[in-house]
């Protein structure tokens, strides 16, 4: 039964893979983004309280949900890695890493632009806010702590422990507007029930969450790709795979 | 909505704006990045891949 699970794994079917899939990541994103910027920015109406300032939601949301979608997936890979000891989940943890982090920039950057003229302040120590940055320094230690190590062995392990340590984070994030009183608005979209979003302003935000998706399986292909041949630099089919 | 009204955004054009320059930024980087490091590591392992074949002959 594990035979296809580990040939799935295996370096040279990842970097092959993630080669013929990249692109069509890269087209679909465009398409999406591209959709949703339009629509999101020309068609969509204002918010009766927000005004146009409403609009920052359509890369805000995206970026924020993408920064605990990759955390979560580095944690999972970096659990597969530890527990099946397949190599490819280490490479997949420390592809998502800068991806994740910058995606979490964006989100911070973009919260406190969007907050400044809805509570009138660029940052409050929130608990959305703060825990969101914390998820930011987490990435960071996972990235510094990954080449920390002489033994690069050893260093994804040490890496794949802290993200797993930090997923706590993650649910944190999501539900700290439930849980504690919080000048962030409470969920829009990912709601029970009905969404309290009319479909116009609607499908542009899920249509830059999709992009914002795409895109990050892109990038994702590609650097995982590098990742694969800095760790299997004097393989057999590496050798090949450089030729072409 | 009328050309002028868009790039004012209701008056919220300085916080509009620069979110999604700033997210392109983003997008952008993380491509050029990611095809560095991909350069790179094809650069790397050629080098290698050389390296063992000239201890070899």
């Amino acid at each position: 039964m594990w035979t296809w699970f580990y040939r799935l794994a295996s370096p040279p079917f990842v970097y092959r893979v993630a080669a013929a899939a990249a692109p069509w990541f890269l087209a679909a994103a465009a398409a999406t983004i591209g959709y949703g910027v339009i629509d999101g920015l020309v068609f969509a109406p204002p918010d009766y309280q927000q005004g146009d300032a409403f609009r920052i939601i359509y890369v805000h949301a995206p970026a924020a949900w993408l920064s605990l979608f990759s955390y979560t997936t580095m944690a999972v890979a970096g659990a597969i890695a530890l527990i099946w000891r397949i190599k490819v989940g280490h490479a997949v943890a420390a592809a998502t890493a800068p991806i994740g982090a910058s995606f979490t920039l964006l989100a911070l950057v973009t919260g406190s632009l969007w907050g400044r003229p809805m509570w009138g302040t660029y940052w409050a120590w929130d608990p959305r806010l703060t825990s969101e940055l914390i998820l930011l320094f987490l990435y960071v230690g996972v990235m510094s702590l990954r080449p920390a190590f002489e033994d690069p062995a050893r260093g994804d392990r040490a890496a794949a422990l802290l993200a797993i340590v930090g997923v706590v984070n993650v649910p944190i994030i999501h539900y700290s507007v439930q849980w504690w009183n919080s000048l962030h608005q409470g969920p829009t979209v990912a709601k029970l029930g009905r969404p309290s979003m009319p479909g116009s302003m609607l499908w542009p935000l899920l249509s830059m969450l999709l992009g914002f998706m795409l895109f990050y399986g892109a990038v994702l292909c590609i650097r995982l790709r590098g990742e694969v041949l800095n760790r299997e630099r004097l393989s057999a089919w590496v050798r090949e795979a450089v030729k072409s | 909505m009328n050309s002028g009204g868009f790039w004012s955004m209701g008056g919220y054009a300085r916080f509009v704006w620069p979110c999604f320059g700033f997210a392109f930024a983003v997008l952008l980087w993380n491509l050029w990045s990611a095809r560095r490091f991909l350069a790179l590591a094809r650069r790397r392992t050629a080098r290698a891949l050389m390296m063992a074949a000239s201890q070899r002959s």
